[in-house]
């Protein structure tokens, strides 16, 4: 199993993007998801976790991720060190920021990008780089859900968001 | 079609394809977005009913009550402080024998205030007349919605439904979903044809009062009619294999449980979990099995009994505590177990009140605990040291 932790601030859409991300997972042939946000009371600008659960199988454990492959991170000022300890491994942490960093730290300047597509928020840019550097889904499937579970008057510019910042992160 | 729905959708997804005449709810906090989604199908026409908001849970019973006697399919939803406002009518409607389904999302009760998943709200209602199924998944959500009229509304049973699904980790969690077409749910679900109804060509009296001699007696029913239930959920779920391609398996749902030493029976959500650890228990040689409840009302006290009477040892995991006695679910089996005169030693285990996580150490733990005699008769998972003082 594939889990991904999501960490952004309130109104930053990163329970959206992990819904979309599951979704797009799903639609290939013998795949499974699970998207859930951490529970409770929601309020702009707080921090917020999302889940993620990818596998081959129907996923039975719906408890919270203890250990990801993937912490995303929409907002930097969440990042400490701590984080580490959630991590398995190999996992790997994609952090929004324009600095430089190393060891299990992918740095990707999404609210570069963001801005560039006049984009308000960083969710599917960041969500683009995570399948620019992992390929668990491909930008055709995150195109294919993000038509059917996005608002049609963003779908033109979140496709086009997904789709750059997929090409820019697999150069990394 | 398959969709990436949340169980609140999957359940409202269930719920046009009933198409229930009258839907009635309070929208605030505890509701879930069950009721919003529903107004939102109402909204752009894919579901012709009549949405009727009202000012809170007790009237949203009423109401639904009012369309039921009118002779139509009524919907309503709640959750947690919802539900518990609502009891009064919860009696009226079992007793007027209005077979109104309602989706009640588990959520803890106050206070503390807490609006995270557990299942004292509806564990404290088992005695209100109301069929009570549990769901596991959003796909059985979805699947409950359509059966749930079926049963309800049969003549030999003719009682509400309540159909739980567990606060967040199940209305809340978004997973794939088979979405049936509407000429499917048709073929299985009958229109709704009563005569428990205000009708001007065949009046009569109704919602009236019983006195000692005859009030007994509709007790008595109202009893025999929840436990005719039983045949009829069998009945609807070999219709519904046949239609949709998805078979249930009654009231419990057994795993591994034939030659287990080592069951543990729970209800919800939960269940996925227990069943992951289950398997990971035998690869290491412990013969383990899980028991699910799908019904509390009507109980199965019989399929219990008979699924846990080789085991050594019974574990009860459930997210309730009656206070100062037990789990009221532990309270249930063991009423079973005694009637059967199984002598099975059965431990209680009390976690995720007020949603607290339920960790894969902590299922792997119930089961090292009953195989080692190690536990007492109700016993608190998770709670951490300093935390009990």
């Amino acid at each position: 199993m594939i889990e991904i932790l999501w960490l952004g601030r309130g109104g930053q859409g990163a329970f959206t993007a992990a819904k979309i991300l599951g979704a797009a997972y799903a639609s290939k042939p013998d795949c499974h998801a699970l998207a859930f946000p951490s529970f409770g009371p929601e309020r702009r600008g707080a921090p917020v976790r999302a889940f993620t659960k990818l596998d081959s199988k129907p996923i039975l454990d719906r408890s919270e991720t203890e250990h990801a492959d993937y912490i995303i991170i929409l907002d930097e000022t969440l990042y400490s060190e701590n984080l580490q300890k959630l991590l398995k491994p190999d996992g790997k942490i994609l952090i929004n920021t324009r600095s430089a960093k190393s060891g299990q730290i992918i740095p990707f300047d999404g609210d570069s990008l963001a801005k560039e597509l006049k984009l308000p928020v960083v969710n599917t840019v960041m969500m683009g780089a995570l399948a620019g550097i992992s390929g668990v889904v491909s930008v055709e499937n995150l195109h294919d859900a993000i038509a059917h579970y996005m608002p049609e008057k963003i779908r033109e510019k979140n496709k086009s968001a997904v789709q750059k910042a997929s090409q820019e992160a697999s150069a990394l | 079609m398959e969709k990436f729905l949340s169980g609140d959708e999957a359940f409202a997804e269930g719920i046009r394809l009933a198409c229930p005449d009258v839907i009635s709810a309070y929208p605030i906090t505890p509701q879930t977005i069950v009721v919003e989604k529903l107004s939102e199908m109402v909204e752009d026409g894919s579901l012709d009913a009549e949405f009727i908001h009202v000012e809170s849970e007790h009237s949203a019973l009423s109401c639904a009550m009012g369309a039921s006697a009118a002779g139509v399919r009524a919907f309503t939803a709640t959750s947690s402080q919802g539900l518990l406002y609502m009891a009064e009518c919860l009696y009226y409607a079992s007793g007027g024998r209005f077979p109104i389904v309602m989706m009640n999302a588990n959520r803890s009760t106050a206070l503390p205030w807490n609006i995270y998943g557990d299942q004292r709200d509806s564990l404290s209602q088992l005695d209100s007349g109301w069929i009570q199924a549990y769901a596991e998944n959003a796909q059985e959500s979805l699947d409950l919605a359509l059966m749930s009229y079926y049963i309800a509304e049969h003549k030999t049973v003719s009682t509400p439904f309540m159909v739980n699904l567990d606060g967040f980790i199940l209305t809340h969690t978004y997973e794939q979903v088979d979405v049936p077409t509407p000429e499917q749910a048709e073929k299985f679900l009958p229109p709704y044809e009563t005569e428990n109804k205000l009708d001007l060509n065949n009046p009569k009296n109704m919602a009236f009062s019983a006195g000692p001699d005859t009030n007994y007696i509709f007790k008595y029913k109202e009893h025999t009619a929840v436990r005719r239930a039983v045949p009829v959920i069998q009945e609807a779920e070999r219709k519904f294999a046949e239609i949709f391609g998805r078979q249930y398996s009654g009231l419990i749902d057994a795993y591994q449980a034939e030659d287990a030493d080592y069951i543990l029976i729970t209800l919800g959500s939960i269940a996925g979990l227990c069943r992951e650890m289950t398997d990971k228990l035998r690869a290491d040689g412990i013969k383990a099995g899980v028991v699910r409840i799908r019904y509390m009302r009507p109980f199965p006290a019989e399929e219990i009994t008979k699924a846990v009477s080789r085991a050594k040892a019974v574990a009860v995991l459930e997210k309730d505590i009656s206070f100062g006695n037990e789990g009221t679910v532990f309270t249930n089996i063991c009423s079973a177990l005694h009637g059967a005169g199984l002598t099975v030693p059965a431990y209680n285990f009390i976690g995720g009140l007020g949603g607290r996580n339920i960790s894969h150490q902590d299922i792997i733990e119930i089961f090292e605990k009953i195989q080692s005699g190690n536990a007492g008769r109700v016993n608190f998972i998770g709670i951490k040291e300093g935390e009990n003082s």
